[in-house]
């Protein structure tokens, strides 16, 4: 078992692994292996292709949770120049799990905020797994308000698995830290433009996320509850998950076409890690485009644009 | 009966049991201290014990009934009925879940809004039935709050709203997470127009509700004992591997950090809700003479 690589895509490790050792063999011989090695190679193409193509939600979300997916610090780094990276909530604490700051974009200053989780044991725990605690969204609003102030937009970018359930983000009040910035996100006089990047855990998401423009990578997820707390209480089983995943409906493709996000980015094939050049063009193109489009708008029109799909959200019927 | 029970005091063996040798409706068992009360004695007192003081749930209509003034009522939003869009289905369909809570409750959805007065404060009460499917917060909820929301910002009179929530509901998948947004976004309306929100936070206020409408008054009350958090208790649990405190998520946690103004008795509330409200108003002090000597 590779690692990088997750169960459904072990038969694409194999191929790989083969090439790799056809390459080493054919370093160290006369043997001339170059045709095997294309072979394989196209061989490895096709399969990428076609596991991709029919990926079940729940693959999907494994996608979204990929140990070598890109994060927040990485978009900074490669879409963004002169990051400034500001801290605290000015009230209790600084939170890792939830960063942000100035950067350009293309030469363009802007608010960057995201959740951000770690890669390496230490620093996973250092992030807490980019779960936030009220500190982090406290601050997350603070920089929001600084953004309004001086007429800067606003880019978030997405990927948690939810808010922190401790014991002492109860203490400092996490329900009154999500609902604010849901409150002040609603009427922030500035553009928002939002990315889920990776996994749009719940309201833990949800509170960076009000905004103009809302944009999901392709294996990207946001849902209401994670598939196995889903399962778990409405199936009583979480091994039931791939099941939750289905019904919840978490996929990009999914929630565009329910109308609840207005843009689906692509990623390279197998994922944003496997080209991080190629990914990393096309997401600054979306993210430009989208400043664009909210920056060139009066800010009423865009405000009450936003209040008015805030309000449109919701399926019922009215028997008046 | 086996030995282990017969060894534990009365009060804390299973409940269930001894419901059940009681007839039923007629005497109610008290859930803290265990006196025996009469059910009619009981429903006058709105379901606070009579004997310890403990708050038994209510049912919002029974609720509302109590806390306005018996004329004049409306009630908003009427129409305003569930649909399963996603066609979601778990071990049941949703679409059964609706209709299964709809027979047994008598109501359309989880959220109920009530013009009327408090002490002839014009008021619009309103609040979760958290006997409809645990009062998870679906798109009918959310657009009935609005509603509800809206018809107090044409009037400027203030909303008053109870929560009692265990938070989304996860059978409306993302579009009850968006209701948490569209809640919010109301309220910055009112808060502009200086429209007065009063929320009331009953046992118990969780999840999705409780990190959006909930914590957004411009005076937060809460009921004692009431247990409100963001994460339900077994998920801490689960968390940080440990037992959580006595006390934990319940009204006088919050108030001691913080969270709320005030807890407030369910038989007090008609009083504290009037006098506030007519103060942000700037009316005259309510009528306190028009208070139910039954109250």
């Amino acid at each position: 078992m590779n690692p990088n690589y997750l169960d459904f895509e072990q038969p694409i490790a194999d191929l790989e692994a083969k090439i790799s050792e056809l390459r080493l063999m054919g370093n160290d011989s006369n043997l001339n292996l170059a045709d095997e090695i294309e072979r394989l190679q196209a061989k490895s193409g096709q399969l990428t292709r076609s596991i991709f193509s029919k990926l079940s939600a729940w693959q999907v979300s494994q996608m979204a949770r990929h140990p070598q997916r890109p994060y927040t610090l990485d978009y900074v780094k490669h879409l963004m120049t002169d990051f400034v990276e500001l801290h605290g909530d000015r009230a209790f604490a600084d939170d890792a799990a939830l960063v942000g700051g100035l950067a350009r974009i293309d030469g363009r200053p802007l608010m960057v905020i995201g959740h951000q989780k770690g890669r390496d044991t230490r620093e996973r725990s250092r992030r807490n797994f980019g779960m936030p605690r009220p500190e982090g969204y406290r601050k997350a609003k603070r920089l929001m308000e600084t953004a309004a102030r001086f007429k800067l937009p606003v880019l978030t970018l997405i990927d948690t698995p939810g808010a922190f359930p401790g014991m002492d983000a109860e203490e400092r009040g996490q329900s009154e830290a999500i609902a604010r910035n849901l409150f002040v996100m609603a009427d922030l006089p500035t553009p928002i433009v939002s990315l889920v990047i990776g996994e749009g855990g719940s309201g833990g998401a949800l509170a960076i996320g009000v905004s103009d423009h809302l944009m999901m990578l392709r294996y990207s997820t946001y849902s209401v509850i994670s598939p196995e707390g889903c399962a778990a209480i409405l199936w009583k089983d979480a091994a039931k998950a791939p099941d939750a995943a289905e019904a919840l409906g978490i996929t990009a493709p999914r929630l565009k076409e329910l109308g609840l996000i207005d843009e689906v980015i692509d990623e390279p094939e197998g994922g944003a890690h496997r080209d991080l050049a190629t990914h990393m063009q096309s997401v600054k193109a979306a993210i430009l485009r989208a400043l664009d489009q909210t920056e060139a708008m009066p800010l009423a029109s865009l405000l009450e644009r936003r209040y008015l799909r805030l309000m449109s959200m919701g399926q019922f019927i009215d028997k008046s | 009966m086996n030995w282990l029970q017969k060894l534990l005091p009365s009060r804390i063996r299973t409940e269930g049991m001894v419901k059940k040798t009681i007839p039923e409706g007629l005497w109610i068992k008290c859930t803290e201290c265990a006196a025996v009360l009469y059910s009619s004695e009981l429903e006058r007192n709105q379901q606070v014990c009579p004997k310890c003081g403990h708050h038994m749930r209510i049912g919002i209509r029974k609720r509302l009934e109590h806390f306005l003034d018996a004329e004049p009522r409306e009630e908003l939003a009427t129409t305003v009925e569930p649909v399963d869009m996603l066609k979601f289905r778990d071990q049941k369909k949703y679409r059964d879940r609706l209709l299964l809570a709809q027979r047994t409750t008598g109501e359309k959805d989880a959220f109920i809004a009530i013009k009327g007065r408090v002490l002839g404060e014009p008021l619009i009460a309103s609040g979760f039935d958290f006997s409809f499917m645990g009062g998870s917060m679906g798109s009918v909820v959310g657009e009935k709050f609005v509603r509800a929301a809206n018809r107090a910002l044409d009037e400027k009179i203030p909303l008053v709203t109870f929560m009692a929530s265990g938070g989304a509901r996860m059978q409306e998948a993302l579009f009850s997470l968006m209701q948490m947004a569209k809640t919010s976004a109301v309220l910055t309306r009112l808060s502009k127009e200086g429209v007065p929100y009063i929320v009331v936070l009953t046992d118990p206020t969780m999840g999705g509700v409780s990190a959006s409408l909930a914590m957004l008054g411009d005076v937060q009350i809460a009921e004692p004992k009431a247990l409100i958090g963001f994460a339900g208790p077994r998920v801490i649990e689960q968390t940080v591997r440990e037992v959580l405190p006595e006390g934990f998520q319940r009204s006088e946690f919050l108030l001691a950090h913080g969270m709320v103004d005030m807890i407030v008795p369910r038989l007090e509330q008609r009083e504290t809700i009037a006098n506030l409200v007519s103060m942000l108003k700037k009316h005259p002090a309510p009528d306190r003479s028009a208070l139910n000597s039954a109250v």
